[in-house]
This record gives structure tokens, C-alpha cells and sequence, in this order.
């Protein structure tokens, strides 16, 4: 299932006026796993986020994807090599209709590349995609208003957004956040499906009962700093996490 | 609570309703009602040169170079996000590259105009590009400054002509080719420009207004698209400058003059910003009024300003859209 | 030894012209174009106070001042109130107002008003004489410069650090929804920066007209050096200004001693795009993200 080690992240150190966001992290990611990222609030998880797909740059520390250096690279250029992300506050562009919403990755010089021979229409590829992804063609929802679907669909929406990137590495900042547990069961199969098409996945979650049922490892981050790696269950079973969610124990 | 007796109800006029959909092109009425307004400004602008006596004429021309810069200015404000209070540099960049072209190297005007709206557009782009990665304050801030700076260089220098200008450049061929050259590229700018809104461009564009994190993260490079778009801009707005330079075969330190700054800027909120056709509307009207107000000096400009802040205040749509609403719905008054 | 000291009064001057424009800014924002046409028309009004109206000099300057503040509390309260929150109209409309009032002082043969054109017109300065200092004669308007300056700037520091208006404005600056979360009133604040401003530009009109003439091109000098400054120096950082007030003070009056005045706008131009390529968020600016945040 795994294969070779497509981010190598060393090191990574992020201060805000003083407060360390981000102190030390490093870990590595290989092709085809489905990583979790958990810990408390205000851990420094979307900062992490950040700190990869170049929305703020490291201090200090190394971050190599796909054998190249992408510290320090402005968003749009790592995100054309690959790593896309989706965003914690849901933001389409809601004046457009919803497959216009793709024309923008669409047109990035990535899709244009690796799309050969025939693009036909970027309209009725945005379609499809979106089609792909759960978005019913007979009930015309491909041309509702991005700003009118309800929750699920936007999700889905941003969702799409990466795919049309046709992306190696998406990382996803809390899909799951705001859904119920039918609407994030009814997500579960697109996200099986983005893995089986060899699409590795890192998702920043707190919905840890889902998240687990997907992830092959978990990574606890609390206070900038990564307390630990592994499996759920051992992870969930590790003292230091335990502390980290629940607090300490009473001292005796 | 009280609440007011009476509200306003708006409601599609059936002629509206009845012109959706495809049956419309069954019937004349219908096609009638929704091809009339853009027939009608085409009409009017290929119409209006041949009716006008040769004062008239030249206001005509006038007012048609500022509608384009008006197009310009409201297409950078509404769509690129780039509000340009210094729109007199392109024109001054266009007017001075095809006159000195025309003067020193005596090339013709069919070359010296195409070329000197490219360099323009090109040198324009340029002295702005370092603002573009930036908040849009700078670039207002900076393209402010550019005229000024410009100016103050050209005298500076002594170069070009200086203080006095260039003189006894080619003028355009005859009468016919003043009018319609620029109604053409009037007309060309502005369908241009629209068509060019709905293609993917413009859509791009669109949603860095929306979400700009989003499109970076789609792996989009804002900054080399809004390059492209002030790059458009500087076209036409150079194109002006050498057209003007040899519709009146001299160029000289008026080119960067406020006035070709700020009209512009008071026609797009008048006639509505991001609607394209309204600043050109706003620029006919504008125009003939400042004409007819040469006499008071700095009234104009003044005026215009005025003018500007009533509609930005308090009628922030705008006239196409006051007019497009009247014209595609009614209102009436309802007892609530 | 001249360069140093008519470099001071220089980099003084830049910063009394900055000063009202980076408050106005750094607190609420809004890039007041109006800057300069508030301080060439602070001078008009202190000419007309004194030759119109024969009031004695202190009294036409503090009328003045208080008109200018004044004024920047009505520009807010009635153009720039409504368009809070819409950067290109904010931009557009006191860029209007700053026409309105420039080019109207120029105005001729409306209701008797003559205009104010023409080089004829100046402002007395306090104290006509020279006085030696360290070698160089230096006239006394630019020790006042020097002396006022700073106290107008110590003033500043005070008020923004002591007083509970002043904090209030520097909580909007640092953060305006918190601060309106603790019951600072974002658009009373905002009209106080401006009242603040305004008098900030009049107070540099009144110091520093008499040096020259009084024309209403001024204006737009005033405004590029204060948006010079700001630039270089960051917009939202006082040291920057400060910083950038003497680099940029300094910078012109060396090349106007060894080039000449005429190209103090190339200085000034080249200043910014140095910056712009090395620095863009000014020498010392606190904006590290300088696109539009979401």
C-alpha cells in the first residue's frame, strides 16, 4: 500500500511574536498512506498546514517534496508541483456557478501540462469531475450558484477543487467539521476512492472516531510540537497523548 | 414596533419575463427589447460622427478617448482590484513614444500608433509591476505619484521637447479616420473587454476577488495575471496618448494633465463601476458638460469631483445600473 | 556641517508631512488623499485670517488649526463614514475630496471668490532673523521647525501612549475587532484620527509655509512626500516613519546641494522603487504577508 517517501519535512520551526507555533516538527510521508493529524486546539495544526503549502514560511527547517526543496516557495508554486489543500473556512467563489468554481485549477499551468492531447472543453471536464465526486448532473447541481450548496456540497466542492489539480498530496484542514455523521459517512467511500486512485492523504481532523476508520497513521501534535506517530491505537494509548487531551492525572 | 406603511415592490416587467428562454426568438418584440440597448449604443456611436459639425467632432473625439480610459480605469478597479489614479501616465507614455517616433525618426503613423501603444502599455507596466504583490493602496499611492514624477523629469531633463512639447507631428489622415479609428477601437475595447470577462480570464479573476488564497492554492499566479490585465489596460490607455498625439500633431507636458485622471475615474462611478458599457456612458455625458463649462476654468475639474462624490455616496449603482433596472423591471408602491 | 543641520530641518519637515497621513492610516486604514489639500488650504485660510480679517497672527494660526480639524472630523462624518469597509471607494472618494478642495482654492469669479492663484501669496514667518549655530547661519523658522517638530512629536507619543483617547486609537490600530469587542467605538475613533490628522497637516502647513511660497500646487508636493515617506518607511510602523523621514530628508538635501533642487522627485521616485525591490513592506514595515489577508 505504501511506497516511496514523497514529503520529508526536517525540522520545522515557526514563531508568531514570540509564541512558538511550530518547534522542531519532522516527519515524512509516503505514496498511497492516509495520515491523520490531531491535537488539541490552537496545537498548531493549520499552522502546519500553513508552513507546507507555503501560506507562511518556516524560520527555520527543511521541507522537501518530491526530492525538491518547497520551503519558502509562494503557495501557488507548491501547489502546482502537486500539494493542494483545502481550507478550514469554506470560502467558494460564491458568485460563480459551481463548476466554474474549477475553471480556476483548471487553468493552472499544472492541468495544462499533464493534461495531453485532447482538454476539450474546461467546462465539461470541470463537470465531470464534478460529477465524479457526487455532485447529481440530472438535478442540474454542477450549475447551482457555489454559494447557495448547502454544507456537504461544498465540502465536496473543495474537494473537487484539489482533484482538478490532479494532485499527489492533498491536505485536508478539518473536511469534516460542521457535518453530521451520516453526511461525513456519505464522504468516507470519495475518500477511499481518492486513495485507491493513488492520491496520498493528510488530514488535520478532530472528528477522531472517522479520521481513524481512514487513517493508517496518526500524528499528535500539541503545542508545536509533535508528541507522537503511529498507529491509532497505539497512538490513542500513548500517556503523553492522553495528557495532552485530557490533561494530567492528580498527582498523588 | 412601527413599521412603515407602505414598501417598495419591484417585479420583471412581462416583456422580461416573456424574453427569457428560448421562445424569444420566435418573436420580434422580444428580440427587439433585448438587443436595443446594445444596437443602440453601437448605433449611436457609429451615427454621431456623421451628424456632428467639426466642433462637435472633436468633443465627440474627446469624450470617446475618455470613455476608453474610463473603460480601463473601471476594468483595474472591478477586476484586477487595482484602483489607478494616475491614468494621465499612459497617456502621456503613449503620446510621447509615438510622437518622438513620428518627429525624430519620421516614421509614419500607421507604425509609429501600434508600436507606441505597446511600448506605452510595456513602460507603463513596468514602472507599476513592483506594486502589484502588494496591498492595493500602494499602487494607488504609486500610480498617483508616476504623472507627477514624470513630468517633473521630463523638465527636469529638458528632453522631449520640455516645457514647450513637440510640435507639427503627422495629424491623421482626413476627418473620417479621426472619427471612426476611434469609435472602432472604442468599440473593439469594450466588447473585447467584456467578452473577455466571461472567458476563463475573467473568471480567474473573479474569484481572486472572492477568495485570493483559494486561487493560489489552485496553483494560479495571481500576480502574473494581474499583470496581464493592467498590461490591457496600459493598451488602451496608450493607445489613446498616441492617437491623441496625432489627431492634434503635438505632444507635450498637457498629456499627463489631471484632467485625464480624474474624468475618467468621475465617469465610472457615475455611470457604474464594474459594469464596462456605464463608464462609457458616463464619458459622454461628462465630456459634452465639461465642454460646455470651459469657460469657468477649474470649475470642471471641481465638478467632476462633485459630481463623483454625490455618486459614490449616494447612488453607488451607478447609471447603467439605475437604467437597466428600470428598463428590465418596475416598481411599484405596496401597502405592507 | 550645513548638510547636517539643513538635513535635520529637512527630515523634520518630512515627518511633520507624513505624520498626519500615517495616522490616519495606521489607525483606521483609509489612505487620506485629502492630506495634502487639508494643509494648503490650513495656509490659505491662516493668509486670509491675517490679511482678510487682520487677526493677529497666533490667533489666524490657532483658528486655523482648529478648522483643520474640524475639517477632518466632517470629511469622515460625511464622505468617508459610508464607504467603511470598500477599499476602492475609500480610495476614489478622498482622492475626490482632496480635487474638490485643491482645485476649488484655484476657483475664479464664483460668488466674488478670486482664487488663490499666482505666486503672490506667503505666510510671515514667526521670527525674521538669522542666528548662528555651530557656524551656519540659520533663519529661525527652521529652528522653530526643529523645536516645534519635536514637541509636536513628543506630544504625539504622549497622547497615544497616555491618554484614553490616544490609547484608544492604538487599540484600533493593533487590532479593531478586538478592540471594538471592549467597547472602543471603531468609527468615533476613526474620526478622531482624522481630526488628529487634519491638525497634524495644519500644524506642518503653519511651521513650514513661511519658508516659501503659498500656492496650491503645494498640495499635491505635500501629499507625495508624505506617501514617500510612508512607503519607505512602512505604512502602520512609526519608527519606520521616523527612520524613513531621515533617510529620505537627509537623501534630498545632499543631492540637492550636489545636483540641484529640480530632482527631488527622482530622488524621491528612485527611493521608493529601491525600497519596493529590497523592502517591500519599508525599511522598517511590520507587515510580513503583504497581500490582502482572507
Amino acid at each position: 500500500m505504501t511506497g516511496e517517501r514523497i514529503l520529508e519535512v526536517t525540522n520545522l520551526w515557526k514563531s508568531f511574536g514570540g509564541v512558538h507555533a511550530m518547534s522542531g516538527v519532522s516527519f515524512d510521508l509516503h505514496k498511497g498512506e492516509v495520515v491523520g493529524i490531531i491535537g488539541p486546539n490552537g496545537a498548531g495544526k493549520t499552522t502546519l498546514v500553513n508552513l507546507l503549502t507555503g501560506f507562511v514560511k518556516p524560520d527555520d527547517g527543511r521541507i522537501t517534496f518530491m526530492g525538491e526543496r518547497i520551503d519558502g516557495l509562494p503557495p501557488h508554486k507548491i501547489a502546482l508541483r502537486g500539494l493542494a489543500r483545502t481550507f478550514q473556512v469554506m470560502r467558494p467563489f460564491h458568485t460563480m456557478a459551481a463548476y466554474k468554481n474549477l475553471i480556476v485549477p483548471l487553468n493552472s499551468p499544472r492541468v495544462r501540462k499533464t493534461r495531453s492531447g485532447a482538454l476539450g472543453d474546461l467546462d465539461s471536464v470541470a463537470i465531470d469531475i464534478l460529477e465524479e465526486i457526487g455532485f447529481e448532473r440530472d438535478a442540474r447541481v454542477p450549475y447551482k450558484t457555489a454559494g447557495s450548496l448547502p454544507l456537504g456540497y461544498l465540502k465536496r466542492l473543495e474537494l473537487a477543487r484539489c482533484l482538478a489539480l490532479q494532485p499527489v498530496i492533498v491536505l485536508c484542514d478539518e473536511v469534516f467539521s460542521g457535518m453530521s455523521m451520516s453526511e461525513i459517512a456519505s464522504m468516507l467511500p470519495l475518500l477511499e476512492k481518492m486513495q485507491m486512485n493513488g492520491i496520498t492523504l493528510m488530514m488535520v481532523e478532530h472528528r477522531l472516531r472517522e479520521l481513524f476508520k481512514l487513517a493508517g497513521r496518526v500524528m499528535v501534535i500539541n503545542f508545536g510540537e509533535k508528541i507522537a506517530d503511529g498507529p491509532p491505537a497505539e497512538v490513542m494509548e500513548d500517556p503523553a497523548v492522553k495528557k495532552a487531551y485530557m490533561g494530567a492525572e492528580d498527582r498523588k | 414596533m412601527e413599521m412603515s406603511e407602505r414598501r417598495k415592490k419591484r417585479l420583471d416587467r412581462s416583456i422580461t419575463v416573456r424574453s427569457r428562454g428560448l421562445y424569444a426568438l420566435s418573436s420580434w418584440r422580444e428580440m427587439t427589447f433585448l438587443l436595443l440597448p446594445r444596437v443602440a449604443l453601437v448605433a449611436l456611436l457609429c451615427a454621431l460622427p456623421l451628424m456632428l459639425d467639426m466642433y462637435w467632432q472633436r468633443v465627440f473625439c474627446a469624450a470617446a478617448t475618455y470613455a476608453m480610459l474610463a473603460l480601463a480605469f473601471d476594468f483595474l478597479a472591478q477586476y484586477a482590484g487595482l484602483v489607478c489614479l494616475g491614468l494621465s501616465m499612459f497617456i502621456g507614455l503613449g503620446g510621447y513614444v509615438s510622437g518622438s517616433l513620428n518627429h525624430y525618426w519620421g516614421w509614419p503613423i500607421w507604425v509609429t500608433i501600434p508600436l507606441a501603444s505597446v511600448t506605452g502599455a510595456a513602460l507603463g507596466t513596468l514602472a507599476l509591476v513592483l506594486c502589484l504583490r502588494l496591498r492595493g493602496v500602494y499602487f494607488a499611492i504609486v500610480s498617483f505619484m508616476l504623472p507627477l514624477f514624470l513630468v517633473s523629469f521630463i523638465v527636469a531633463t529638458s528632453i522631449l521637447g520640455s516645457t514647450e512639447g513637440i510640435s507639427s507631428l503627422d495629424y491623421l489622415p482626413n476627418i473620417w479616420v479621426e472619427q471612426y479609428l476611434l469609435v472602432g477601437a472604442l468599440l473593439v475595447a469594450l466588447f473585447g473587454l467584456r467578452r473577455l470577462m466571461t472567458e476563463d480570464f475573467g473568471i480567474i479573476l473573479q474569484a481572486v476577488k472572492d477568495n485570493d488564497q483559494a486561487v493560489k492554492a489552485s496553483g494560479i499566479d495571481i500576480t502574473a495575471y494581474k499583470i496581464k490585465a493592467l498590461f490591457l489596460a496600459a493598451l488602451i490607455g496608450s493607445f489613446c496618448g498616441a492617437y491623441l498625439s496625432h489627431l492634434y500633431g503635438w505632444l507635450g507636458l498637457s498629456m499627463f494633465a489631471m484632467d485625464f485622471s480624474i474624468l475618467p475615474i468621475a465617469a465610472t462611478v457615475m455611470g457604474g463601476m464594474g459594469t464596462l458599457a456605464g463608464p462609457v456612458i458616463g464619458a459622454f455625458v461628462l465630456t459634452p458638460l465639461s465642454e460646455a463649462l470651459r469657460g469657468f476654468g477649474q470649475l470642471r475639474v471641481v465638478l467632476y469631483s462633485l459630481i463623483l462624490l454625490a455618486f459614490i455616496l449616494y447612488k453607488p449603482e451607478g447609471i447603467l445600473n439605475y437604467l437597466e433596472r428600470k428598463y428590465f423591471q418596475f416598481e411599484r408602491w405596496e401597502k405592507v | 556641517m550645513e548638510i547636517l543641520i539643513y538635513g535635520a530641518v529637512n527630515s523634520m519637515i518630512f515627518m511633520l508631512l507624513a505624520a498626519g497621513f500615517a495616522l490616519v492610516y495606521g489607525v483606521s486604514r483609509i489612505p487620506n488623499f485629502a492630506h495634502g489639500a487639508v494643509y494648503v488650504l490650513v495656509g490659505f485660510l491662516t493668509w486670509s485670517f491675517l490679511n482678510d480679517l487682520k487677526l493677529p497672527y497666533i490667533l489666524a494660526i490657532l483658528l486655523a488649526l482648529v478648522v483643520s480639524a474640524l475639517l477632518g472630523l466632517i470629511i469622515y462624518r460625511f464622505v468617508l463614514i459610508r464607504l467603511r469597509g470598500m477599499p476602492t471607494s475609500e480610495i476614489i472618494a478622498s482622492f475626490a475630496v482632496s480635487l474638490v478642495i485643491l482645485e476649488g482654492l484655484r476657483l475664479q469669479g464664483i460668488a466674488g471668490f478670486k482664487g488663490f492663484i499666482g505666486p503672490f501669496y506667503s505666510l510671515p514667518p514667526f521670527f525674521d532673523a538669522k542666528i548662528n549655530v555651530a557656524g551656519v547661519f540659520v533663519d529661525f523658522q527652521r529652528l522653530f521647525i526643529l523645536g516645534f517638530g519635536s514637541l509636536i512629536l513628543l506630544a504625539i507619543y504622549l497622547f497615544t501612549h497616555y491618554s484614553k483617547a490616544g490609547l484608544k486609537l492604538r487599540a484600533i490600530a493593533q487590532d479593531e475587532q478586538a478592540a471594538m469587542m471592549l467597547g472602543i467605538h471603531p468609527d468615533r475613533t476613526a474620526m478622531l484620527s482624522l481630526a488628529v490628522g487634519s491638525a497634524l497637516a495644519g500644524m506642518a502647513a503653519v511651521l513650514v509655509l513661511p519658508l516659501g511660497n503659498l500656492a496650491v500646487e503645494q498640495g499635491y508636493h505635500v501629499l507625495i512626500r508624505a506617501l514617500a515617506v510612508c512607503i519607505v518607511g512602512g505604512l502602520g510602523s512609526w519608527a519606520g516613519t521616523i527612520l524613513a523621514s531621515l533617510v529620505l530628508g537627509y537623501t534630498v538635501i545632499i543631492s540637492s546641494t550636489l545636483l540641484g533642487t529640480v530632482w527631488e522627485s527622482m530622488v524621491l521616485v528612485g527611493t521608493i522603487i529601491l525600497i519596493l525591490l529590497l523592502k517591500p513592506s519599508g525599511l522598517l514595515g511590520k507587515q510580513k504577508e503583504l497581500e490582502e489577508r482572507v
